[in-house]
This record gives structure tokens, C-alpha cells and sequence, in this order.
């Protein structure tokens, strides 16, 4: 070390430096202690879309225009208090659902493809982004999502409410050739996605492990015994681009969003 | 470091030897499948219409190339050179040792395997399939044991500054990568997050920007404080600023994570107190830059002739700069424009291209000249492979920030009706003439990397022509 800079620090310092065992320590802690402080709350503040053990969500309240508490099973789909009781009646705006079979399948190939690395899920509160998109997502739009989709660039446009917005016909053509319908696109493309047939075995599976996630699992009153048993039927047939359109399609239209409601407090 | 030089220590150096080489030709490529994907984005018929060269599937093959293969192989090399040298001591386990560097390579094989196959988790950084992850924490724990053993077992009274970052990049990246990886399989091959939302992009993005943090960032500091001052023969300009550096950094940079996910759907407190700290870091990262800069006072002549150490010089540069543009964009309002756009891009590669890889290529021809007790086969080579890299550098990033502002600008532009001026896909056009800039950019930096190959391969070649192969280098 240089002339000048005769003072050693501390005699903790000194100390921490001389021993493997203290430094081992010193920085296991402090490594520790942002995560700690940013992570754990999120597993049981409101607003986080976390189901809390008693199905409260952790005392989320969004409240309207009148200051009245808008009832969390408006927001989230509840098989129990809906008109709709089984996932196949659900329909747009009964609130969070999680994904049907072949929607589910199509996810596994959204991931597969990479394709949150150019298309993001997440809108945020801005003017232009709800005049592009729609709504600004909330928490509980992605809390069935194990393995999130907010992604983290948009070299091609935020898909969060893509669903419905155009038709199973031009979502096809433009998965299979991009260029063909919108010429400047520069999306690979992806009409492989038509000769493949789903795997349904694994798709199955995969709705079982939904329902033992740790956090958010999927309620075994939706994924019933029942429903897990007829998904397979519902997969047959089915090319791995109907279950990529199925999935894009069923994006963003399960919550009616009210005017003048702050769903962020 | 003075200890080093007072007793004839036989080191373990093969297998530095070896994570040497591999790390040179990693470089090349991780940076040349970089190169195919950003002309990909130029040029969509480049995707060949066939699934495993599609962009999707290629772009986390990049990533884990230069970041674990080539980044992971460099760190390795001198994480094992640096504990050696600084404790006047041999490795505590020779043949744990090449368990890691078998290992490692295992792992960057099945990479190589698995990633085009659209075999993924689906996690940024952190792609590879669960059996895989396993292997990863096993082989860099085997590490991890061996680096901080070989510092407990060290001759000298003191812990070097740079085996402190590494102890940290060790002990936070056990951390991220346990706890971002828990999921529950649904096969061998494919597996789901047991977290979800809000919750899994938290931990995800705490595990990416620590990567940064600890890994390109930690990791690649304790290159600079060994490799720094031996390249200048000057000694570390200040104790008390690596101190600063140090401890700041290591408490500092967890908490940066948050500020990835400004706007969304995670609570704004989260966000907003990732900003705060990421502004904060702004002084400590300053502070190092400049304490690696100023080791060079009274040696800036020797940024004449020697090439390497412009590398050095120029990374630390590149370092401050990143440091900035950082923290600046985690402040809500700037990240309202700049996320989702290329500038996050450009500001990767600021610090990937600018800081990380310069500072590797730095430490991997003074590993060379060391390892194999030889000259450069070429210096001006070295000199040719610093020009191209730091312009292609320069290029790319530049490319990407007026990229990345102009797409924010477009996005929210309104005309003079009240909507909006711009469909999306215009900015996609818009952007093509960028993404054009950026691949001959990133084609410039990886023809330093074949540049640095070739000037390698004959090094070697020379140094075992003249003195036979696997000689010792005969001192410090």
C-alpha cells in the first residue's frame, strides 16, 4: 500500500482480514440483509396477489370511486361465490382463473420458444401504455403464474392483454409467417408449431404440480379430481399452435376493471 | 503482496492453465453466437427458419456463454491464480480443482445441448433445466470450498482485496442461485417455479441484477485489484477506499434488484427503495474506479507500450461509466422511458463488452505471459484486438442507447389529436438501421476475441517449442 495511506482502518477491520473464518461471516450477513428486507414482506403484505392461508389475500383491499372495499373474489375467480362454477363456464371479467389444459400446454411452449424475451406481460400506469394495451396489470393477473411472464423488454409488443384481440385465424398466420401480416416484423417464425401435436401426458402433469406449488398453488376446487381427469380429452388433437393461440387468447380479460378504482393500494 | 516474493512456492498452475484457455476460446464463442442473434433482430430470415437456431432459443445461449462460460472460466483461472499467489501457498485441493474445471465445462456442454432444444426454465440468467442446476451448485460450491480453504491454509497474515470480492461473489452466488432455482419438476427435462407473480419476479430479478452484482461485477473486481497493480507495478492507490469499496458494494448491492420492476405490479415502496440504494452505489463504485485508475499514478507512460494495460485502464473507464448510467436509470422516472427498450441493452454491454470482458482479456494475457513464462507471440496483436474491441464496444453501446431513447419516445408520443403517434410496429422499423450498427459492432468485438485466439494458440505453441511443455513459471 502506498506511502500515504499509513492508517489502517479499524481494528475490527484488521481483525476480519486475518481471519478466513471472520470474513466468511462478516459477508455471509451482510450479503443477507437487502434480500431479506425486500423479498420476505412480499409473502404477506396486501397488494402482492399472495392467497394467504385463510384465502384473504393477505388484507388486500381495493377500494372504488365511494371508498367501498371492491370484494377480492371480483378480482380473483372463487368457484364458490361465482355464476360460474367450473373452469369451462368461467367466462371473461369472473376474475383470475388459472389456465385451462390446452392453454396450459401452450404456456410450456411460449416458454419453450423463448418468447418472453421479446414480448413482455406487464403494463404499466401510463397514458400511453393503457392507450396501447389496455389496463395496467395487477398483482393478482399473474399469481397462478409459476414461473412469471412479466418479461423485461419489448422488441415486440406487451402481450398482457393480447386475448381476443385479434382472431384464432390472424393469430395463425402471423405465428406461422410474421412477415405475411405485419411486413416489418422481425419475430422468427414459427409454423413448426402446426405439425407438432401437444403432449398431453405432460401437460396433465403439469396441471397436478399446480396444485402442490408451496405459494399460489391452484385450489383443488378448480382443478378438481373431475376436471384433471377429462383434461386429457380436451387436448386431443390438438397442434401445439392451437395450444400457443389458446394461451395468447386467454391473456388479460379475466378482471372487469371498474373506473375510478386504485387496484396498485 | 509483498510475501509472494520472498520464497520460491511451487503453485498448482495447470489447471489455471487450463481454465485459461478455455475462457479465450469461450470468448470467442459466446460472443459470436452474440453476433448471429443481433443480426438475427436485423435480419429475420437469419433465423433459417429452423427451431433451434431461432432467436428464442439462441439469445439464452449467449447469455450463459459469455456470462458462466467465458466469464465463469475467467474467474475461475483467476480466482485460483490470485488466492495462490496472494497466500504464498498451493491450492488446498489440487484434484478438487479439476473436479471444478470438469465440471464446469460438463455444465457449458449441456448448455450447449439443452438451450437450442427450447429445453429452459424460462428464467432470465438462470435458463438451464433443473438437473442441471443441481450440477451448477455442486461444481460451484467445489469452488467456492477450495477458494476459501486455499485462504484460511494462506502464508501471509492478510486476506488480498481480491480474494474478499471473490469470498462474496462465492457466498452470495450460493444464495441467488438456491433460492431462485427452487421449483418443482414436472419432468427431467422441465420443471415450474414454486413461486409465482410478484413474488418470483422479486426473487428473479434479485437474483439478476446480483449476478451483476456479484458475479461481473464482485467477481471481475477482485480481477482489477490483482491485476491492476502487477500489470503497473504499482501498488493499490488506496487500503482504505478497496475497504470502502468493499464493504459498501457488499451490503449495498443486494438491494438493487427491485429497481428492474419500476411501474409493475410489485409494490412501489420495493421499487423505489432498490432506487434509492442503486443512487447510493453511485459513491463506492466511483470510489473503486477511481482507486484502480489512480494505482496508475506515476506509471501513465506506460499506456504507451503496454497494451494490456490499456485493457485494464480502459475497463475501469468503461466500470465508472456503467456505474452511472445504472443508477440513473433505476431513478422511476428515467426507467419509465428506458425499460422494456434497448438502452437496458446498451447498458448490459456497456458493462459486459466495456468493463467485464476488457478487464478479462487485461487479466488473460497477463496469465499467458505468466503461466507459459513467455512474451506475447505478437504484441502488436494485443494492440490490434484493443482497437477493435474498444470501437466495436463503442458502437454497439451507442448503437443501442439512441435505439433505446428513440423507441421510449416513440412509444409515448402523442400527436396533436390526443393519440397516439406511433403503432408499434413503426418503432420496430424504426429501429432496423440500430440493430444493423449494433451487429457489425458486436461482429468488431468478436474478431478481437478470434484476434486474441490465435495470438494465444501461438503464444503456447512458441513457449512449448522452445522450453517444453507444462513448465512452472519460475517467479512471481
Amino acid at each position: 500500500m502506498s506511502d500515504h495511506d499509513k492508517i489502517y482502518s479499524t481494528k475490527l477491520q484488521d481483525k476480519i482480514e486475518r481471519s478466513t473464518l471472520m470474513m466468511f461471516v462478516f459477508t455471509a450477513v451482510a450479503v443477507a440483509i437487502g434480500g431479506i428486507v425486500e423479498i420476505v414482506p412480499l409473502f404477506y403484505l396486501p397488494n402482492t396477489g399472495m392467497a394467504g392461508g385463510d384465502g384473504t389475500f393477505n388484507k388486500t383491499t381495493h377500494k372504488d370511486a365511494q371508498g367501498n372495499a371492491v370484494p377480492m373474489d371480483k378480482i380473483v375467480w372463487n368457484p364458490a361465490t361465482s355464476a360460474h362454477k367450473t373452469l369451462d363456464d368461467w367466462q371473461p371479467g369472473d376474475g383470475v382463473r388459472p389456465h385451462r389444459p390446452l392453454e396450459l400446454a401452450g404456456r410450456s411452449i411460449y416458454i419453450r420458444e423463448g418468447c418472453f424475451l421479446c414480448h413482455s406481460q406487464m403494463i404499466r400506469p401510463f397514458r400511453d401504455e393503457k392507450d396501447r394495451y389496455g389496463h395496467y396489470s395487477i398483482a393478482e393477473e399473474s399469481m397462478y403464474d409459476h414461473t412469471y411472464q412479466w418479461g423485461s423488454k419489448r422488441t415486440g409488443p406487451d402481450l398482457a392483454r393480447v386475448g381476443g384481440k385479434y382472431s384464432d385465424e390472424w393469430q395463425r398466420r402471423h405465428l406461422k409467417y410474421p412477415r405475411e401480416v405485419v411486413p416489418e416484423s422481425v419475430m422468427p417464425n414459427y409454423f413448426f408449431l402446426d405439425k407438432a401435436m401437444v403432449n398431453s401426458e405432460q401437460t396433465v402433469k403439469t396441471m397436478q404440480t399446480m396444485t402442490r406449488m408451496p405459494f399460489n398453488p391452484v385450489p383443488k376446487t378448480i382443478y378438481t379430481d373431475a376436471y384433471l381427469a377429462g383434461a386429457k380429452a380436451q387436448l386431443e388433437g390438438k397442434t401445439e399452435m392451437d395450444a400457443v393461440i389458446a394461451y395468447l387468447q386467454s391473456l388479460g380479460n379475466h378482471v372487469k376493471f371498474q373506473e375510478g378504482v386504485n387496484y396498485r393500494d | 503482496m509483498e510475501a509472494t516474493q520472498a520464497a520460491p512456492v511451487k503453485y498448482d498452475m495447470d489447471v489455471v492453465r487450463w481454465f485459461t484457455i478455455a475462457s479465450v476460446i469461450y470468448g470467442v464463442v459466446g460472443t459470436l453466437i452474440g453476433v448471429i442473434i443481433a443480426f438475427q433482430l436485423a435480419f429475420p430470415v437469419l433465423n433459417f427458419d429452423n427451431p433451434y437456431l431461432s432467436f428464442g432459443r439462441l439469445r439464452p445461449l449467449h447469455t450463459n456463454a459469455v456470462i458462466f462460460a467465458f466469464g465463469g472460466c475467467t474467474l475461475m483461472a483467476t480466482g485460483f491464480y490470485i488466492v495462490q499467489r496472494t497466500g504464498a501457498t498451493r491450492l488446498w485441493s489440487n484434484g478438487l480443482a479439476w473436479f471444478t474445471f470438469w465440471g464446469w465445462n460438463l455444465i457449458i456442454v449441456l448448455a450447449v445441448i439443452t438451450l437450442p432444444l427450447g429445453l429452459t426454465q424460462g428464467k432470465e440468467y438462470a435458463e438451464l433445466i433443473w438437473p442441471i442446476d443441481i450440477l451448477i451448485a455442486v461444481v460451484w460450491l467445489s469452488f467456492g470450498l477450495n477458494h476459501i480453504m486455499t485462504t484460511a491454509i494462506r502464508k501471509t497474515s492478510h486476506i488480498y482485496v481480491s480474494n474478499w470480492f471473490t469470498m462474496g461473489m462465492i457466498v452470495m452466488i450460493t444464495y441467488l442461485h438456491v433460492v431462485n432455482s427452487l421449483a418443482l419438476p414436472v419432468s427431467l427435462t422441465e420443471s415450474f417455479s414454486i413461486y409465482s407473480g410478484v413474488q418470483d419476479a422479486m426473487i428473479q430479478w434479485w437474483w439478476g441484477h446480483n449476478a451483476v452484482g456479484f458475479y461481473l461485477t464482485g467477481g471481475f473486481l477482485g480481477i482489477m485489484y490483482y491485476f491492476v497493480p502487477k500489470q503497473a507495478q504499482r501498488p493499490v492507490y488506496s487500503y482504505r477506499l478497496s475497504v470502502l469499496h468493499f464493504w459498501t458494494l457488499t451490503f449495498g448491492y443486494v438491494w438493487l434488484g427491485a429497481h428492474h420492476l419500476q411501474y409493475t405490479a410489485l409494490p412501489d415502496w420495493t421499487g423505489s427503495l432498490g432506487a434509492a440504494v442503486s443512487l447510493a452505489m453511485i459513491i463506492p463504485s466511483w470510489g473503486g474506479a477511481m482507486n484502480g485508475m489512480m494505482t496508475l499514478s506515476g506509471a501513465w507512460d506506460k499506456l504507451r507500450t503496454d497494451y494490456i494495460l490499456r485493457f485494464l485502464v480502459t475497463s475501469l473507464a468503461f466500470y465508472a461509466m456503467s456505474t452511472f448510467d445504472g443508477p440513473v436509470m433505476s431513478i422511476k422516472t428515467v426507467n419509465a422511458l428506458s425499460h422494456y427498450t434497448d438502452w437496458t441493452v446498451g447498458h448490459v454491454h456497456a458493462g459486459a463488452l466495456g468493463w467485464m470482458a476488457m478487464v478479462s482479456f487485461g487479466a488473460l494475457y497477463h496469465l499467458v505471459k505468466k503461466l507459459w513464462n513467455t512474451e506475447m507471440y505478437s504484441d502488436s496483436l494485443v494492440n490490434v484486438h484493443f482497437w477493435v474491441a474498444l470501437v466495436g464496444a463503442v458502437i454497439y453501446v451507442v448503437a443501442m442507447w439512441v435505439s433505446g431513447i428513440m423507441q421510449g419516445l416513440m412509444w409515448r408520443d402523442y400527436d396533436e389529436y390526443g393519440t397516439l403517434t406511433y403503432s408499434f410496429v413503426e418503432s420496430v422499423s424504426a429501429m432496423h438501421p440500430y440493430y444493423v450498427m449494433r451487429a457489425v459492432g458486436g461482429a468488431l468485438f468478436n474478431l478481437g476475441t478470434v484476434i486474441m485466439l490465435y495470438n494465444v494458440v501461438m503464444t503456447v505453441r512458441q513457449s512449448s517449442a522452445t522450453r517444453g511443455v507444462g513448465v512452472v513459471p519460475a517467479k512471481a
